[in-house]
């Protein structure tokens, strides 16, 4: 038995202490907006935080994370999808097939919030997510529009 | 149908409970006992759907994989039936009720790009009834020649009177007029609504979790599966010693699936995963154990000197102009086997009883997806359904051959009356793709004393996808889609090149590795065998490699025309700016594919340490009408990444019968900071219809492997380039 605390509610899960967080995330929590893509931390489509940092979440032991700690995942990322990230990808059209925009839209909320004014190699050093379909350039883009750094390019 | 249908877009998990509520109701589906229903919903006809509250739904019949294809095909309906935009929504008919309605809305299939080049023209004119028969009802209703009455954004007006009614308040009305049978569609020019730079309809539930994939489906009930199938493609499956595994947490079935496979169906999915890991399987691998990829190409490599051979491209006497040409030039190029590597892995849901069998999966084909439903379940198809849900990628793998439908069907039938979703995980996922087909290339060529390309001959061997596939579509031992690219004149595509004397030709050599059709198809391939042979011939005739390949497109204006369109873009014939102190050069391709014109210029740098780093493509495309010019950049953008990904590091290994690439660890693609800036270049001349979502890809790595060879005087004609040392001398 473990205890979670996502999105500022605690939960109760009964599972095998090695389960990663993103299965009891999407499978005995219910949230399903966190993705699985590789499950060996490659692609970052499990991207969830804990404590405010970004986590790849399908790596990760359940049993490593305290009812302390704070996890957030996307569906608690903003109330309204209201976050600037969330704003700025929907005003740049960024998702493709979206399956990893989660995962993506939950690692610049991580940069953002630790480097508020990052510049362009920041973001493309800082971003590492495996993107099949190809929205990179609108990924750099919408994480400058929501940092007001679009004009400095 | 509708209300079923309505249910999908506000959340799917409703209608998946109300479904399968009816569903084990005695099997009647809503939608099915409800069709065609047009007393009950305002349907003006198979393509648009007007509630009282004027929201207008657009039925859409191809698959939204990312491509667009949802709101550029909502576009094109909506222009016709001049609508508010804003009130403007879609829903997938599902292929059970395409069936039952006579094909309705015709094709289902998405791919090939041909999800808005194949079907605009009837779309549109379902457009244009429902709006015809809006206008029609309102002049019935104010007593006035309906030739009076005039309709935009979702409002008929009748001047004269100063009457107007919203399209709402008449859809019941028109919905009972018979459809019009003469329908004059609008000229592209006037459009209002297509052709213009619209934000997608599906952006903002990708950016808060609510789009719903096939992975995170779930239905009262459900159970999970995970699934290994024999890693020697034909291999079969021996034994397993299910008892090792019954006992652990969750797990309720160990199921044989069909005759190669064995799944694990437990309560959670990573239950079943981890079970799956621990139960002993033993395999008959069969001959096929002894393939690598070593003596895969040791087989391509005797068909390049084959005399059996197909056709596909024959202009003169390429032999006797070779053998006669004073300067001959030859080279030897490789493709490799490579994954779509969609982001989300294979999955489908599926419910069976003896009577009736559905399924609910991500598929880029949902009458496909219905007959393989159809066929695993042992049942006509009118007693199945499939429901098409969101797809995390497709690529072509989602396509033609529904492996995983028929698996998960399959597993279904051992446990009638529950739901089992069976998903792959990312090893199963690359273990058992369809694969990029393998080719081989060698081209021989002659000039003459001015360098002047004489004679070209263009020998490919290997791999046919529509021989695995399709292979009743092969005629006398021809595959025509091999040739993609490289045809005469055509529609679809056609070389851009004339050749006084030029022979392509195919040499079939099909190893056991199953071929999909993989973004882009044959097109990949073909486009750098082409375009970096081209570059090589205009090295050898001392000609600058636009001149050169100028000098061969006179009788192609719209080859060329993006040719030039691109060359200019980037700067074509003056120095690039250096970058970090690197010098930047440039290389050139073009081709086409899909119905479209495309070429790019690619700028690259080489370190000393031999490191490539591409700086900035400029693509241009000629895709005829150009239904939404900002999808159209995403899509070019979209497919460079998949194209560099496919240059840069795209393979896959054949080891003892099987694959060696097992997740992304092994098979790296391109990430963010090695992403070049892309300049989109839209030149849609009009008068045709061609496709975007793929025909770009091919240009991407030649235009690369030419500025490669700008910067180095490497030419590199084998991918992926990581096997390749660029380190200066
Ligand atoms: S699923 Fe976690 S990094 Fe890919
Ligand atoms: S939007 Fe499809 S993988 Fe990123």
């Amino acid at each position: 038995m473990a205890k979670l605390t996502v999105n500022g509610r605690v939960h109760d899960v009964a599972v095998d202490p090695e389960t990663p967080l993103l299965w009891v995330i999407r499978e005995q929590i219910g949230l399903t907006g966190t993705k699985y893509g590789c499950g060996v931390a490659q692609c970052g489509a499990c991207t969830v935080h804990v404590d405010g940092q970004a986590v790849r979440s399908c790596s990760l032991p359940v049993s490593a994370v305290t009812e302390a700690q704070k996890i957030t995942t996307i569906e608690g990322l903003s109330p309204d999808g209201g976050h600037p990230v969330q704003k700025a990808w929907v005003a740049l059209d960024v998702p493709q097939c979206g399956y990893c925009q989660s995962g993506m839209i939950m690692a610049a909320a991580a940069l953002l919030a630790e480097n508020p004014k990052p510049s362009v190699a920041d973001i493309r050093s800082g971003i590492t997510n495996i993107c099949r379909c190809g929205t990179y350039n609108r990924v750099q883009a919408a994480v400058q529009r929501a940092a007001g750094t679009s004009a400095a390019g | 149908m509708s209300q079923t249908i309505e249910a999908t877009r506000r959340g799917f998990l409703a209608t998946a409970s109300a479904a399968l509520g009816a569903f084990t109701l005695g099997f009647r589906i809503p939608e099915a006992a409800a069709q065609p229903a047009a007393a009950a919903t305002p349907e003006l006809n198979a393509w648009v759907v007007i509630h009282p509250d004027d929201r207008i739904v657009v039925r859409i019949a191809r698959s939204e994989m990312g491509q667009g294809t949802l709101t550029g095909l909502a576009q094109l309906v909506a222009e016709e039936l001049n609508a508010d935009w804003s009130k403007v929504s879609t829903e997938y008919p599902t292929p059970g009720q395409n069936l039952a309605r006579n094909r309705a809305w015709g094709n289902m299939s998405t791919g090939g790009s041909r999800g808005v080049r194949e079907s605009h023209d009837y779309v549109r004119k379902g457009g244009a009834a429902a709006r015809m028969m809006l206008v029609q009802a309102a002049a019935n209703r104010w007593g006035v020649p309906a030739a009076d009455c005039a309709a935009a954004k979702s409002m008929v007006t009748h001047a004269a009177s100063g009457r107007s009614a919203s399209y709402g308040s008449l859809a019941a009305e028109a919905a009972k007029l018979a459809p019009p049978t003469e329908i004059t569609l609008k000229d592209p020019k006037d459009w209002t609504i297509a052709g213009k730079p619209l934000p997608r309809l599906d952006t903002v539930d990708k950016t808060n979790g609510k789009q719903v994939y096939g992975a995170d489906l779930k239905l009262p009930g459900m159970l999970n599966a995970a699934i290994r199938d024999c890693p020697v493609f034909g291999g079969k499956l021996a034994s397993f010693d299910a008892a090792a595994i019954t006992s652990r947490p969750g797990v309720r079935k160990v199921v044989r699936v069909n005759d190669s496979a064995v799944a694990v169906v437990a309560d959670t999915w990573w239950q079943a995963k981890t079970a799956l890991d621990a139960l002993p399987v033993v395999w008959d691998e069969g001959p096929n154990a002894q393939v690598s990829s070593e003596s895969v190409a040791a087989w391509l490599k005797e068909g390049l000197d084959a005399p059996q051979a197909a056709v596909g491209n024959r202009v003169g006497d390429a032999r006797a102009a070779i053998a006669a040409a004073p300067r001959k030039l030859e080279a030897v190029y490789g493709y490799p086997h490579q994954n779509h590597a969609c982001m989300e892995p294979m999955n489908a849901t599926a419910l069976w009883t003896a009577e009736r069998c559905e399924v609910w999966t991500p598929t880029q084909n949902g009458e496909a997806a219905l007959a393989a439903t159809a066929e695993a379940a042992g049942l006509p198809p009118a007693r199945c359904e499939v429901h098409k849900i969101h797809l995390g990628g497709g690529f072509g793998r989602r396509g033609a051959v529904h492996d995983w439908v028929r698996q998960a069907v399959a597993i279904a039938k051992e446990l009638p009356g529950t739901p089992v979703k069976l998903l792959w995980s990312r090893e199963e996922d690359m273990l058992h793709g369809l694969f990029h087909p393998v080719t081989q290339c060698k081209l021989t060529a002659g000039l003459d004393a001015q360098g002047n390309l004489t004679g070209m001959h263009m020998r490919i061997s290997g791999q046919s996808i529509v021989a695995s596939i399709f292979p009743q579509n092969i005629r006398d031992g021809r595959d025509p889609v091999v040739f993609q690219g490289l045809n005469p004149d055509g529609p679809e595509a056609a070389i851009g090149y004339s050749i006084p004397n030029l022979l392509i030709d195919h040499a079939m050599r099909n190893p056991h590795v199953p071929p999909g059709f993989w973004r882009g198809v044959n097109l990949n391939q073909n486009a750098i065998y082409l375009e970096c042979f081209m570059d090589e011939l205009a090295h050898e005739a001392g000609k600058d490699p636009l001149e050169f390949r100028r000098s061969l497109m006179q009788r192609h204006p719209r080859h060329l025309a993006v040719l030039n369109a691109a060359a200019e873009r980037a700067g074509w014939g003056t120095p690039a700016a250096p970058v970090n102190g690197l010098p930047v050069h440039r290389g050139l391709a073009q081709t086409m594919g899909f119905g479209s014109y495309v070429a790019a210029c690619a700028e690259v740098s080489v370190t000393p340490a031999g490191e490539v780093k591409v700086h900035r493509i400029v693509a241009a495309t000629d895709c005829g009408h150009a239904v939404n010019p900002q999808q159209i950049e995403a899509q070019v953008e979209g497919s460079f990444v998949y194209g560099l990904s496919a240059a840069l590091y795209g393979e896959c290994t054949v080891k003892a019968g099987r694959m060696e690439q097992e997740n992304f660890d092994t098979y790296p693609m391109l990430r963010l900071d090695e992403m070049p800036k892309v300049e989109t270049v839209i030149l849609p001349s009009g008068g045709f219809w061609g496709g975007v979502g793929e025909p770009t890809i091919a240009v991407a790595a030649p235009a690369v492997l030419n500025a490669i060879f700008a910067a180095t005087g490497k030419r590199i004609r084998t991918l992926p380039l990581k096997h390749h040392d660029l380190r200066r001398a």
